[in-house]
């Protein structure tokens, strides 16, 4: 059997005395989609953050592909194919939609600045060939990011439209798998329908691993293969979305337990 | 879009609110309407504006270069070198820093040291101080490459600070850029390094395969093909995937990273083609003058130098030009040593003209308001003549002349002569008068405004034109606030959203 496309062996991560990620393991095979869920302070951001080398585990192991990872920065993690959104929006808010597609295909285009300097032929090609894949991805989006929309500065646009750029602006980065940090957050529930089946599209049209940090259980219900529970950095649940949505730990760590146990 | 022809021409009230597709245009159309807002401003300025987007930026910059080229045909050798040299050396050096500070973000308060090192790189290989003449044409590219190269080094410290952080290790770089070569200047085989604080004289002037630029005209020109070339370079670098990265970071370092961004090195390079930019600035500029001194590149200079981007518009190749054409030329004029004083004297009445004007309506309260002062000028001129010692009304205009300019402000305003204590008072009541004008309204105002109207030439003609030194630093300060608050993103710029 090929090695999976992501995998993580026993990593931990804390700050301070506050133990976030303990002693993970977490496999992710291509063509896969795989939710993290979690109550707040889980630990899955910092699960995005550790294998897209924001900062580096304190113990354990990710590789993807199977070469490790550890210690790599991040915009090279980027470049062995993993890409991501954030939770918080973070968009180059101040260049246009179409620069901010463009902007993430630094990584695997190669023209030095001299050469840009100088327009020479080869420039040209490269220029001319990012630009089409960056309006590639923007129309995966349907309608929703083309046209005039492409000048636009990214602040100008709205939320859910902030949303689908940064998806867009991780897929030109041409990764294998997309890390999607709550992408429905604050989305209406026609815009979250949406968006559910746009990374099922994204899975079967464009061929990505995807790996989902979700609190909408419509959405996680609707498309992971596999789900994965994380309650104080430690996994309490993992298989079929229905098995975990009635494990009794993952019942607890969301609810609590009875009041009357405590006596 | 407002003439879109699906959207019906009345619309009715009973139906339910539009679909998706037209309501995902809510929140979009804001942006839209605005944006044509502006673009269908009228007038004068509308037609400016539209014009100016409407035209490609290749045409832009040949419309500029051949304007500019005008310039040696009809000002004479002096004003050449003050508002046509000291303009382009401006702009070349506001474009390089326009990379660090404008795309890149970081804030360098080290780049006229760059400047600086530029200069005494070329006095060092073009000059009798070690006797190397190295001609300009390999003088200027190793300067280049020697500057790039400490650019490289303190662009080391961008990688791990931020923000003010940056700006006191690169200010203290400046700093000691200026102790070295003014204060410490040690000893290499037997003469002083950088000359303390004499500085390096006798530089070669720039020479090119045995041909030499020493009049202001040729220097001019070649300056202005300096600046195509560079304007040109940064604009197509801008247009690259390094100036992308460039923007990028600014707006978001970590996003920037993690969209595989190599950060670090975007900022480095940054730092180095800036500081190859101020070199090339330096080793032109003394070659020109011919002569080296620390006192050339101090922290003045760089408040000039970030005044030209910021006025410009930060990002903006353009404004940065315009940014250069408006600090220099108008710093020149108001210089103390400027040879147009009168102009001074102009520019001010005409700015209060153009304010009371602009800004009192409607129009018959203003022409009240100035003719009511004029009116009270010449009582007052009367009364005081008449009734109080002959010294009270002595004083002549400065810098007016005896012509008849200066006969009519003197017989209008009180110029006195020898009361000390009346510029102090005149100036408080000044104060007053326009804290009083701020706070009423109406017919009030337009009354109130008389005696202000009046006092403020009395100012000027018994405080404010006597001093050209601090008055020339009042008056560019107050230029440069005016600017500053109505287009705070600078002449040319684009506002920029910093945190959603």
């Amino acid at each position: 059997m090929a090695a999976p496309l992501l995998e993580l062996a026993g990593v931990s991560k804390s700050f301070g005395g506050l133990v976030v990620i303990d002693n993970l393991d977490l496999v992710v095979d291509e063509r896969e989609i795989v939710s993290v869920i979690g109550p707040n302070g889980a630990g899955k951001t910092t699960l995005f953050n550790l294998i897209t080398g924001i900062y580096p585990p304190d113990t354990g192991e990710i590789r993807l592909d199977g070469e490790s990872v550890v210690g790599l920065p991040p915009y090279k993690i980027t470049r062995r194919g993993a890409a991501r959104t954030f939770q918080t929006l973070r968009l180059f808010q101040n260049m246009s939609v179409l620069e901010n597609v463009m902007a993430s295909q630094y990584g695997r285009t190669k023209v030095d600045v001299v050469r840009a300097m100088l327009r020479t032929p080869a420039m040209r090609r490269e220029e001319r060939a990012i630009r089409t894949q960056a309006e590639e991805k923007l129309s995966f989006f349907g309608q929703r990011l083309m046209g005039y929309r492409w000048n636009q500065p990214a602040y100008s646009l709205s939320y859910a439209n902030r949303r689908r750029l940064e998806i867009a602006r991780a897929m030109a980065t041409e990764p294998r798998i997309l890390l999607l940090d709550e992408p429905a957050a604050g989305m209406n529930p026609v815009e979250t329908h949406e968006i559910t089946e746009l990374i099922g599209q994204l899975r079967d049209e464009g061929g990505y691993t995807i790996l989902l940090i979700e609190h909408d259980m419509h959405v996680v219900e609707g498309i992971s293969d596999r789900v994965v529970a994380l309650d104080h950095g430690i996994k309490i649940a993992e298989g079929t979305f229905d098995a975990v949505a009635t494990d009794p730990r993952v019942v607890e760590a969301y609810l609590g337990t009875k009041a009357t146990t405590t006596k | 879009m407002s003439d879109t022809p699906d959207k019906p021409d009345t619309p009715d009230v009973s139906e339910p609110p539009p679909e998706r597709e037209a309501g995902a245009q809510i929140g979009v159309d804001s942006w839209v309407a605005t944006e044509q807002g502006r673009r269908a401003r009228g007038g004068p300025l509308g037609a400016l504006a539209r014009g100016w987007e409407s035209t490609p930026d290749a045409a832009k910059l040949l419309v500029f270069l051949a304007a500019a080229s005008t310039l040696p045909f009809w000002l004479n050798e002096g004003d050449l070198f003050t508002y046509g040299l000291f303009t382009l050396l401006y702009a070349i050096l506001g474009l390089g820093l326009n990379v660090v500070v404008g795309w890149a973000g970081l804030l360098d308060l080290g780049y006229v040291a760059f400047y600086g090192i530029g200069a005494y790189g070329y006095a060092l290989v073009s000059s009798p101080q070690y006797g190397i003449h190295w001609p300009a044409v390999v003088a200027i590219p190793a300067v280049m490459a020697a500057t790039a190269l400490l650019g490289l080094l303190l662009g080391f410290s961008a990688r791990r600070l931020q923000g003010d952080y940056l700006a006191i290790v690169t200010l203290f770089f400046l700093q000691a850029f200026l102790a070295f070569t003014g204060t410490a200047n040690p000893t290499i085989a037997g003469v002083g390094l950088t000359g303390g604080p004499n500085g390096i004289p006798n530089l070669d002037p720039l020479s090119f395969f045995g041909y030499r630029l020493t009049s202001t005209k040729q220097q001019y020109f070649f300056l202005l093909g300096v600046l195509a070339v560079v304007a040109a370079a940064f604009y197509l670098a801008n247009l690259s995937r390094t100036g992308r990265g460039w923007r990028a970071l600014r707006d978001d370092p970590l996003a920037a990273e993690v969209m595989s961004i190599p950060v670090d090195r975007l900022k480095q390079l940054a730092f180095v083609i800036g500081a190859a930019t101020a070199g090339l600035c330096g080793a032109i500029f003394a070659a020109i003058e011919g002569a080296v001194v620390s006192t050339d590149f101090t922290v003045a200079v760089l408040i000039t130098i970030y005044a030209v981007v910021i006025l410009g518009g930060l990002g903006s190749i353009a404004g940065v030009i315009l940014g250069a054409i408006v600090i220099n030329v108008s710093a020149q004029f108001l210089a103390p040593q400027s040879d147009h004083p009168e102009i001074k004297r102009w520019l001010f009445y005409g700015t209060v003209l153009f304010l009371v004007v602009a800004l009192v309506k409607p129009w018959y309260r203003a022409a009240v308001s100035l003719l009511g002062a004029v009116a009270l000028g010449f009582c007052v001129h009367a009364i005081v003549a008449a009734a109080a010692a002959p010294s009270w009304t002595a004083g002549a205009a400065a810098d007016a002349g005896s012509g008849s300019t200066g006969k009519a402000i003197a017989s209008w305003v009180l110029i006195t002569q020898g009361h000390g204590n009346f510029d102090t008072y005149v100036y408080i009541a000044l104060v007053v008068a326009l804290i009083v004008v701020r706070s009423v309204s109406g017919w009030w105002r337009a009354v109130a405004l008389i005696p202000t109207l009046y006092l403020i030439p009395v100012v000027w003609e018994n405080v404010l034109a006597p001093n050209p030194a601090t008055t020339a630093l009042i008056l560019f300060g107050a230029m440069l606030v005016v600017l500053m608050t109505t287009r705070p993103q600078g002449l040319l710029g684009t506002p920029r959203v910093e945190v959603m």
